[in-house]
């Protein structure tokens, strides 16, 4: 069956503009790091236009090469700044609501869309392949609302590039974090990082009791996602290295309950870890906060009581039902 | 034992404030030589892990050029005028409305944001034009902290209130898991269980985003 709105297409669409981006540094003589930039966003343009047909390596050292980039402070903000406030504030009073649309489309184009394009066929053609729904929808509606964003405003088009570019390098580095992150959960799970953390976890504590069980579960959830900065991970380490034969085989715990409030618990990691920078770092650098451990410092508050509440829960339930 | 090195690596390596995209690779392949691998292999699995999790940053950059597009031309004056009119309307109100829309929709599995498409456009500006300080106009330091509940209030509501009645991520993966050796479980059992704490975070929530709406009221954090 042929799949008419690959994902890919998206890929090549970003891979696109990330290189006129990378094209618009390059050029920018003010830049403070002009090169630098310059070459670490052309290289994530062919990451994403070609990241798939050269060898995986390759993809890996041009990763690493990013990384150095990155860590000698190659990587920066351009010095230009954006319009100036007045010219701002007036446009706002002349466009008004209109400016607001082209926003609240996407989340309307995405729920629509993700129910419905996924039963979308035609005589061996579909529109897209269900799995990637969503994604591909959320894609979809980007590529519309910048559509109506520029029937609004009608700019220059040089304008979408150079505006998109000072938000792309005010994220700068910490684009690459979330995948790269993911890359080193690969390498973790692939060294069996996780045996040797349920291991530990069961020699240091009397998990035969069955409170410190449930302590050690939702402790160790929450740990475990703080290193790697993702429940998902945790979740299979903890669950079959401490949750199943204590909780569960031990004294008779709840699967169902242990696994929804054990991945709540590892949640709480999630929030204040600086390792899931898709939540926590990336925002802050979005909406530029000078504090970049900023959010992070917003949720412990909330995560050690919300972690607390599933711990109370679980032990209150768990052998109970 | 030594395959925890790459563990050390991320703990020194955020604790003396090392380039975070640096530390990473350094605890990767500090791993993967710990583990046994070459260069050359630690490499092609960074590659391959990473050209497969492209995926992960695909919104944010197509985002980047509608909202940059749009906020020159004034889009957060205007959202934030829209705030400033209403005389209901706080910062933590504003958080904690947003919250709960946000954890309604992904009850059955919607997402309907995230920190590019929503929070950096309309809700951080919605909140900022709601603050209800003492001379009128946020301060630098109550901005940023507005703009990190904003980014809080996302995650509450994303992360807290998943699959409750359609199950779709998590609660396929903890089924699947459990599957996978033999433990039987309903999804329905799995989802229902994650009930409560969904409305213990939205309580949760009310009580920081008052929180800072006290804290903007008296004046704190000005300097």
């Amino acid at each position: 069956m042929t799949t008419v709105l690959d994902l890919r297409l998206f890929l090549v669409v970003a891979g696109l503009y990330v290189a006129c981006v990378a094209w618009d540094v390059a050029r920018d003589a003010t830049h403070p790091h002009r090169v630098g930039s310059a070459i670490f966003w052309g290289l994530l343009a062919a990451i994403f236009l070609a990241g798939d047909r050269v060898p995986a390596a390759v993809v890996g050292y041009a990763v690493l090469f990013m990384a150095v980039l990155a860590g000698l402070k190659q990587v920066g903000m351009p010095r230009r700044g954006t319009g100036g406030e007045s010219e701002r504030a007036r446009e706002a009073t002349r466009l008004g609501n209109r400016l607001i649309w082209p926003v609240a489309v996407i989340p309307m184009v995405v729920i629509a869309g993700a129910a419905v394009i996924e039963r979308v066929e035609w005589r061996g053609f579909r529109l897209v392949e269900p799995r990637h729904a969503t994604q591909v929808a959320l894609g979809a509606a980007c590529l519309l609302a910048l559509g109506l964003a520029w029937r609004v405003t009608r700019p220059h088009p040089a304008v979408a590039v150079t505006e998109g570019s000072r938000l792309l390098q005010a994220i700068g580095w910490a684009l690459l974090l979330p995948p790269l992150l993911a890359s080193l959960g690969g390498i973790f799970a692939r060294a069996g990082v996780g045996d040797v953390v349920a291991d530990l976890v069961r020699q240091s504590l009397p998990t035969h009791d069955p409170l410190v069980a449930v302590v050690a579960y939702c402790g160790g959830m929450a740990l475990f996602t703080i290193v790697m900065g993702n429940a998902f991970a945790a979740f299979p380490v903890m669950t079959l290295g401490v949750g199943l034969p204590f909780i569960v085989r031990e004294h008779g715990g709840n699967p169902a309950i242990m696994g929804a409030l054990g991945m709540l618990s590892g949640y709480c990691g999630t929030l204040v870890t600086p390792m899931a920078a898709n939540f926590n770092l990336v925002p802050a650098m979005l909406l530029e906060l000078e504090d970049r451990n900023a959010v992070i410092k917003a949720q412990v508050p909330m995560a050690a009581v919300i972690w607390v509440f599933n711990v109370a829960l679980m032990y209150a339930c768990v052998y109970r039902f | 034992m030594i395959k925890l090195i790459g563990v050390l690596v991320v703990g020194i390596g955020f604790a003396l404030r090392i380039n975070t995209l640096l530390v990473v690779v350094a605890a990767g392949v500090a791993t993967g030589l710990a583990a046994g691998l070459s260069p050359h292999e630690i490499a092609t699995l960074i590659g391959r892990f990473f050209v497969e999790n492209r995926f992960m940053i695909l919104p944010v950059v197509l985002m980047l050029p509608v909202i940059g597009l749009l906020e020159r031309h004034g889009l957060q004056e205007r959202v934030a005028s829209i705030l400033r009119r209403g005389r209901a309307a706080t910062s933590g109100r504003v958080l904690l409305w947003y919250h709960a829309l946000r954890a309604g929709t992904s009850t059955v599995g919607l997402n309907i944001g995230n920190h590019a498409s929503m929070v950096r456009p309309i809700v951080a500006p919605m909140a900022e034009g709601a603050a209800r300080v003492p001379s009128g106009q946020p301060t630098p330091s109550e901005v940023a902290a507005i703009r990190a509940h904003a980014a809080a209030a996302e995650n509450l509501g994303n992360f807290f209130a998943d699959d409750i009645i359609v199950a779709v991520g998590p609660v396929l993966l903890i089924k699947g898991l459990y599957d996978s050796v033999g433990v039987p479980v309903s999804v329905w059992a799995i989802s229902l269980w994650g009930a409560p704490t969904a409305v213990f975070v939205l309580g949760v929530g009310w009580w920081r985003y008052h929180r800072l709406d006290v804290g903007l009221r008296r004046g704190e954090g000005r300097s």
